[in-house]
């Protein structure tokens, strides 16, 4: 069998339950956090958190279907409601409330004004089929941040259209295979991506039928050149590239891994995820690539919100600039036009339904001109410092997987902890119990118990100071051989460690009302 | 810079502590020709947050928002009012600014709302389970398909001619590049397909929408029980959720898989998104669903709690093997539809679809009174398709001028065809006033 | 009738023509908490080699493979019912599935117990 000897523990282990976590409080409540149940639990059948108007006396006219029986949701009022999330939301960490040195993912500060300009009616309450001549200014903003897209990058073209990280490479992928198509060039079946590459890369290429051949690194972390040119041939449609890559390392050899990938005929896609590094300093066009995605929920702050929604734009050089999806903005003298339909054009389709995520993008454009040309210099420094920063305070205690310079993120792995007994994730739960969110374990898999450490140029010195203390603690106190401690980490969480196995074992997804629950239970 | 909080004082103490002798030394690896001297030309410098207003502002007082005017535009996103509690509650920096729940101890208010969110749309879709969302209706329905093929081995999906244009062309466009067939039937603004005869030993599923978008309402369960014989699964698209508090659903028809937008419940217009994609199975395909899935287990200390689960699925664990290369789901959507959804609750849902379908039947009847306008439906939800004496693009236009949104032309959706046809939708924030501006300002365009 | 491991951790052990397939001992403690299993229907060709099963963790999905090429005769229901086995009886009850053997002699390349014990220490 393939042995992904990554997987990690998911049971909880024996130490963890000897913590006392239950304080003995009528309520189960332990000041301010509130044991806060389902809504579903909450029911008071008839009650409401809407007044509505009276419906007006018509006779009925659904045609074909008939009312359905009742829907089953519970009943609420306002005070209720509020209550409820409000309670729920405090049992979450957020950038807002502390630090998330996440690697990859690119934590920051989630400016407020953002909020504000994406709520102005004009951008918020305008509806995708309304007039093009009574939206003009909408069509402006996405002109406008398609601009800023191409001259950061120094692309020819963007769609921006795709809504996620994710959905923008596979818009990359379509394209690559939509210009072989076009050149008649149909014996290049396979996508090449680096071992280190973020699962999203084989997906994407596999999803769209093209086989993935895995390219080694080198001892010093990055892309073998050699191994890649071994590979590189007339059925290669191209290679996915992260850059940085996933260790935090600049891909040094990249304009001959750019120069071998075209000689060969392919292509050169560049995974957007670690722009930060480079935003405002380096052209990705200048490094010979042909398309990138970028992810505005992490280079361009717009708020993670729990897991979504994203904004995945794609920047096209020339050589594929005629490959885009619809729709796209025009600017004649008549003002701005939308274009919806791929006509009779080479662009290869429709990505989503309507002009993609305008929310995010109005986020994006308040960013970008908050900022400006030379914020995005300073902050891409100040990201990179920063990192630098983490790796040199911690890589005499832990281990760093490779030498630096690092770019935006600087990656370790367990070899510090051998012989200890203590694991990635047990220095991850114990991290939580300090009032950090843990870094990025066990990615990228090309060194085993990776913890890559993404600080963002929003966090302070003494921020990061206060991380690199508590780190540093708790590595010596895994040296010392305190295993105990940190198998029952944490403890001071509203939830101590969850049971995985049982949640994939025997998956509860929902609430189910009590009479069809036992009747299954019956059954 | 305000976002930025490392002082000069700070970069040098940094450097030393890094042992390196300016930001530029750790930039090193960057190729020389490709390393910026300096902050890029062609972009303005910094501006603070006065500028920023008055710049994006002024861009923002081109449009026509849709509550300032008459509005009847459907077409697959619709305005309702969103109570003022939901926006309050998503803004809250512990929903906005958090990760996606990874680290379960510290994510439970997240995945308890994830937990109830697949609650809600398991019950509005009359279906066993609901994944966290996906990114909107349309790629929905795509990796609906996808799904289906899976579960069927088979390759070939059959698209009504009532599913949504958009809906269509990003299916068809997977089909293209993924690998699969995708036959969309013409569209049929009078109904009339025959679904069933095309189905054969070779078909993964049959896609259907209901409402469809022009506005029709039929009863699938014939249709999914006959799929089925034949080893096809159905699969029902819905775009307007609130439908769902009105109508049977298409859990109770025997659908195999319902994609949907979420949009109607707790999201503005937005021009178009973000929006929220919801994705129902029953029990039996649940680890053939894409997308997140929160499900229900304990913690250490015995109590109740949530984490993401059958994550083997997904594509930062599967890689190649992946049901679907999603990562994101839309999040901060499915809170808000899931606050407004508990705000209506039971009563509220009920009443409110109640509503939207007796303005529209109102709305339908004054259209139908003004010369020459007829309405193709004999049933529908809140929408429905008029037919007009001239094109409908210009009508709207004209329409425009006089400060009313009348509707969405077809020909906007289908270029070139359909085009003395337009889609009305209309929507609890329709007063009667607005209705007979409408029906008074077609009178007049159409003379 | 002895058991033979492959390099990759799955086992084998046959009886005539017939041979079970289920994956180590070893295999089991790196996986972690198994909680799902993809078995082959019956009636399917596997390949010495190729891809047969999948074992899921709560974080890993991993391919077992096929040891030998066969037909497939039947799949551990018990498995999909509790996929636990797999982790508390690897190498009895927690077989994967039993194929119809096309070529005995693929058993020669395979290692004996004491071989893959002696292959694990080397390695791991």
């Amino acid at each position: 069998m393939s042995m992904n000897n990554q997987g990690r523990p998911s049971a909880i282990p024996a130490g963890a339950a000897s913590f006392d976590g239950v304080t003995g409080t009528v309520t189960g409540n332990r000041g301010l956090q509130i044991e806060e149940p389902l809504i579903f639990e909450q029911d008071s059948a008839g009650r409401t958190g809407v007044d509505l108007p009276d419906v007006p006396k018509v006779a009925s006219r659904l045609g074909a279907v008939k009312p359905r029986a009742k829907v089953g949701l519970p009943g609420l009022a306002e005070p209720q409601v509020v209550r409820h999330y409000t309670r729920l939301s405090q049992k979450n960490y957020a950038i807002d409330s502390g630090f998330y040195p996440l690697g990859s993912c690119t934590m920051k500060h989630n400016p407020r004004l953002n909020e504000k300009m994406a709520r102005l009616p004009g951008f918020s309450d305008v509806h995708p089929m309304q007039p093009v001549s009574t939206v003009q200014g909408a069509l402006e903003l996405m002109d406008q941040l398609a601009y800023w897209l191409k001259t950061l990058t120094g692309m020819a073209a963007v769609t921006l259209a795709p809504a996620a990280g994710a959905h923008g490479e596979m818009c990359g992928i379509m394209a690559i295979r939509a210009a072989h198509e076009a050149n008649g060039d149909s014996g290049r079946t396979k996508i090449l991506v680096p071992e280190s590459a973020h699962g999203t890369n084989p997906a994407t290429a596999a999803a769209c039928g093209y086989s993935v051949d895995a390219i080694p690194a080198t001892a010093d972390g990055r892309v073998d050149l050699e191994a890649l040119k071994a590979k590189l041939g007339p059925d290669v449609a191209g290679l996915m590239l992260t850059n940085p890559n996933t260790c935090g390392l600049f891909e040094r050899d990249i304009i001959a891994i750019a120069d071998a990938v075209h000689e060969a005929g392919g292509y050169f896609y560049c995974d957007g995820a670690n722009f930060n590094a480079i935003v405002g300093r380096v052209r990705p066009a200048d490094l010979g690539i042909d398309v990138m995605h970028i992810n505005l929920h992490k280079t361009f702050s717009t708020p993670h919100g729990g897991g979504g929604p994203g904004s995945g734009p794609v920047v096209f050089a020339e050589s594929l600039a005629r490959y885009i999806p619809v729709p796209y903005v025009t600017h004649g003298a008549d003002g701005f036009a939308l274009v919806e339909n791929a006509g009779d054009g080479p662009a290869f389709g429709r990505m989503k339904a309507f002009h993609g995520q305008m929310g995010m993008f109005v986020r994006a454009l308040s960013y970008m001109l908050s900022h400006g040309a030379d914020g995005l210099w300073q902050a891409s420094g100040d990201a990179v410092l920063n990192a630098n920063y983490v790796m040199a305070r911690l890589e005499d205690v832990m281990t760093a997987s490779f030498d630096g310079p690092c770019m935006h993120e600087c990656l370790f792995d367990d070899r510090f902890l051998k012989g200890t007994g203590v694991t990635t994730l047990d220095m991850a739960k114990a991290l939580i119990d300090e009032g950090f969110h843990p870094m990025t374990m066990y990615f990228p898999l090309v060194v085993h118990g990776a913890l890559l450490i993404e600080p963002t140029e929003t966090e302070s010195k003494a921020s990061l100071d206060q991380f690199v203390d508590a780190l540093r603690a708790l590595a010596e106190r895994a040296k010392s051989g305190d295993v105990a401690y940190f198998q029952a980490a944490p403890r001071l969480t509203p939830r101590r460690r969850l049971d995985e196995t049982a949640a994939a074992r025997k998956p509860v997804l929902r609430w189910t009302p009590p009479v069809v629950a036992e009747a299954l239970a019956a059954e | 810079m305000r976002y930025l909080p490392l002082t000069e004082a700070d970069r040098q103490s940094m450097l030393e502590a890094i042992r390196a002798t300016s930001v530029e030394d750790l930039f090193r690896d960057v190729p020389k020709a490709a390393r910026l001297a300096g902050p890029i030309g062609g972009l303005p410098n910094h501006m603070g947050e006065l500028e920023v207003e008055r710049l994006l502002g002024s861009m923002a007082a081109k449009n026509v928002p849709a509550g300032s005017v008459p509005s009847f535009l459907g077409a697959g996103a619709y305005r309702h009012h969103v109570p003022a509690t939901v926006d309050h509650l998503v803004q809250r920096g512990e929903f906005l600014t958090a990760y996606t729940p990874y680290q379960p101890e510290v994510s439970q208010g997240t995945l308890q709302v994830l937990f109830e969110f697949q609650t809600q749309v398991a019950l509005l879709t009359g279906m066993d389970v609901a994944n966290a969302s996906m990114y909107d209706g349309a790629t929905s329905c795509a990796e609906a398909v996808m799904m289906a093929n899976r579960v069927t081995r088979r390759k070939k999906a059959i698209l009504s001619g009532g599913l949504h244009p958009h809906y269509r062309d990003v299916t068809t466009t997977d089909a293209r590049f993924i690998g699969f067939e995708a036959m969309a039937l013409p569209a049929a603004p009078t109904g009339g397909e025959d679904l069933l005869a095309l189905v054969d030993d070779k078909t993964s599923c049959v896609v259907v929408q209901n409402p469809d978008v022009f506005g029709h309402v039929r009863d699938y369960t014939d249709l999914a029980a006959a799929c089925q014989a034949k080893g096809a699964l159905l699969i029902v698209v819905v775009t307007e959720a609130l439908s769902l508090g009105l109508l049977t659903p298409p859990g109770d028809m025997g659908a195999d898989i319902v994609a949907a937008e979420g949009q109607s419940f707790g999201n503005a217009l937005n021009f178009g998104g973000p929006y929220v994609g919801l994705f129902a199975v029953k029990d039996k395909y649940v680890r053939q669903m894409p997308g997140r899935l929160c499900g229900e287990t304990v913690d250490a200390d015995g109590r109740r709690g949530f984490v993401l689960t059958l994550s083997t699925r997904e594509q930062h664990i599967r890689r190649e093997k992946a049901t679907s290369n999603i990562c994101t789901n839309s999040g901060l959507c499915a809170l808000a539809f899931s606050i407004h959804v508990s705000l209506l609750g039971e009563a509220g849902i009920t009443q409110l679809a109640q509503l939207n379908h007796a303005k529209a039947v109102q709305m339908a009847d004054k259209l139908a009174a003004v010369p020459g306008v007829q309405v193709l439906n004999d049933g529908f939800f809140n929408e429905f398709t008029v037919k007009l004496p001239k094109p409908a693009a210009a009508v709207v236009e004209e329409l425009a001028k006089r400060h009313i949104l009348g509707g969405v032309p077809l020909s906007r959706l289908y270029p070139g065809e359909m085009e003395d046809l337009l889609l009305v939708a209309v929507t609890e924030t329709n007063t009667d006033a607005d209705m007979d501006a409408f029906a008074a300002a077609l009178t007049e365009v159409l003379a | 009738m002895t058991k033979k491991f492959t390099k990759d951790h799955e086992w084998v052990l046959v009886e005539g023509d017939v041979a079970t397939v289920g994956v180590s001992d070893f295999a089991q403690s790196q996986l972690g908490d198994v909680v799902f299993v993809e078995l082959p229907e019956a009636g399917r060709e596997l390949a010495q080699g190729k891809e047969a099963a999948v074992v899921e963790s709560v974080k890993a999905a991993s391919d077992v493979y096929a040891p030998v090429s066969g037909t497939v005769i039947e799949a551990n229901q018990a498995l999909v019912d509790d996929p636990s086995m797999v982790n508390s009886a690897a190498e009895t009850d927690g077989w994967f599935f039993k194929i119809r053997l096309k070529n005995a002699s693929e058993l020669d390349a395979l290692m004996d117990e004491a071989a893959y014990k002696a292959f694990l220490e080397e390695s791991h």
